[in-house]
């Protein structure tokens, strides 16, 4: 483990075509670095996520991204992704290929990649006009379950409140599937709020130790809009207003040259 | 919210008890279980799918993952623990789902209008919608009723309406009998006849369908009185 910079970690561990992870679900979704990787202008990626949500909206609108693996491809609360939608239905700015799971689905095959098996298995996708990608005949009972395959990201990256100076990542509230994304990632960093001397034990918190995470990078308010529990609240209105900032193509381009490419970055 | 989605959360939040435990999402599900909450059914447990169980918020979170959620919480879980050992496990008694197409057995649409791969409209998708529709014991949907939504084929199958109870409407309630959604209800003010305008299939009436009871003085203070965060 190291700590760095973000445009260091992102120029090290990310390379075009990769498939990439930044989980979080609602809390703690890893804004900044998603900024990076549209800065440093990276291609061709599959990006991963279970709720792509404002931060892959920017990178489909970027025209980072060749495919997209997801389940729920929404703006929380408020309605469509309008770049995800542009993207699918018109191609703009490049076609995007879709893999679409439903949240079980993809939580399961998180967690197989985790603990290094080659799929998951759930009792999922019944009834429904996307049949589970393969199914499987339980060796005990007979019966017929889903399986998917596990999912290996070739970078996961996550927001957590803290670190301490050795690197060992700590995070608590709500947890969404960033432990798995981790493990089942060839590699990965963590971008966190603040790097503390030593980590105080915190209710319902965990640690990911240093040695399961190549690198660890400081940037406070890193997941704006989203929210930082016991840091700083969920922006709501930015996800309100995204709404409207998005629909417009050239609106969407002003606005991340603004806040994005123009933003001033500690090296 | 105008009278006819209060009506909606009122009637949704009736039909959970002190001992349900509930799947929640955002909107008038989550509306209608805080409601119960506040009621008649104070330790109905509401459970989000972002991991927080028992979640007792003051106010209506506007997502589902809401820092409040995790705060007044009995338990925080991860995603895959969420949804393999709660939802698989068959630890959640109603699940409420919500789509832009319902058919005549209760089968959604929330992935796409228009054909998969060329599609109109892309939707945001299933999410946890598939597995809340077959894990859950019963399955609560709340849908505002018109032949937009209410179609006779699917443009896409999210989910399957086996373990649909309840469709609430905005014109009334409707109940599977003999394996379809059969009008049982109309809101008050509202007709048969314009419930079935708003059905894009030959909606089936019961025959014993009644006037569902307008919402009380209580249960319209309760519900007046829950504010989403953020609102003033």
């Amino acid at each position: 483990m190291a700590r760095t910079s973000l445009s260091e970690a992102v120029r090290s561990l990310v390379r075009d075509g990769d498939a990439v992870a930044l989980e979080g679900f609602t809390h703690l979704i890893p804004h900044a670095a998603g900024h990076e990787l549209i800065r440093q202008e990276k291609h061709d990626l599959t990006l991963i996520r279970m709720t792509p949500d404002v931060v892959y909206d920017q990178l489909i609108g970027m025209g980072c991204a060749r495919k997209l693996v997801f389940s729920w491809g929404g703006n929380p609360g408020v309605g469509s992704l309008h770049r995800l939608r542009d993207a699918v239905e018109h191609g703009w700015p490049r076609p995007l290929e879709l893999e679409e799971h439903s949240h079980a689905g993809m939580a399961a095959a998180y967690a197989a990649g985790a603990a290094n098996l080659p799929f998951g298995v759930l009792r999922g996708y019944r009834g429904t006009d996307r049949p589970p990608p393969a199914t499987v005949t339980c060796p005990f009972t007979g019966e017929e379950l889903a399986a998917v395959r596990a999912l290996r990201p070739d970078v996961g990256v996550i927001h957590a409140q803290r670190a301490d100076r050795h690197g060992n990542v700590q995070l608590w509230g709500i947890l969404g599937v960033q432990k798995e994304t981790v493990l089942a990632s060839a590699r990965s960093f963590a971008t966190v709020e603040e790097v503390v001397d030593e980590l105080e034990p915190r209710p319902g918190a965990i640690v990911i130790p240093h040695w399961a995470v190549d690198c660890v990078v400081e940037a406070p308010h890193g997941a704006h809009p989203s929210y930082a529990h016991g840091y700083y609240e969920r922006d709501n209105d930015f996800y309100v207003r995204w709404d409207e900032v998005s629909r417009d193509r050239d609106r969407f381009r002003a606005w991340i040259d603004e806040h994005v490419l123009s933003a001033k970055v500690a090296a | 919210m105008n009278e006819r989605e209060e009506l909606m959360a009122v009637e949704a939040s009736r039909r959970l008890t002190n001992d349900t435990v509930c799947f929640v999402g955002i909107g008038l599900p989550s509306t209608a279980a805080n409601l119960a909450r506040r009621t008649h059914a104070p330790d109905c447990v509401l459970v989000y799918e972002s991991g927080t169980i028992g979640a007792k918020p003051a106010e209506l979170p506007l997502s589902i993952g809401d820092g409040e959620l995790a705060e007044t919480a009995d338990a925080v879980v991860s995603v895959p623990e969420m949804f393999a050992y709660w939802l698989q496990g068959g630890r959640i008694d109603v699940g409420f789902l919500g789509a832009a197409q319902i058919d005549r057995h209760g089968n959604l649409n929330s992935t796409v209008i228009g054909p998969y791969d060329a599609p109109k409209v892309r939707l945001p998708g299933g999410g946890g919608a598939p597995e809340i529709a077959t894990s859950c014991k019963q399955v609560f949907v709340m849908l505002k009723q018109s032949t937009r939504t209410f179609v006779e084929q699917l443009d896409f199958r999210t989910s399957v309406g086996d373990n649909v109870r309840v469709v609430v409407t905005d014109h009334g309630i409707l109940e599977p009998r003999d394996g379809e959604l059969t009008l049982t209800h109309v809101h008050p003010g509202v007709t048969v006849d314009e419930a079935r305008a708003a059905t894009g299939w030959d909606l089936n009436v019961a025959d014993d369908v009644s006037e569902t009871e307008a919402a009380t003085d209580e249960e319209l203070r309760a519900l007046r009185a829950l504010r989403t965060k953020g609102e003033r």
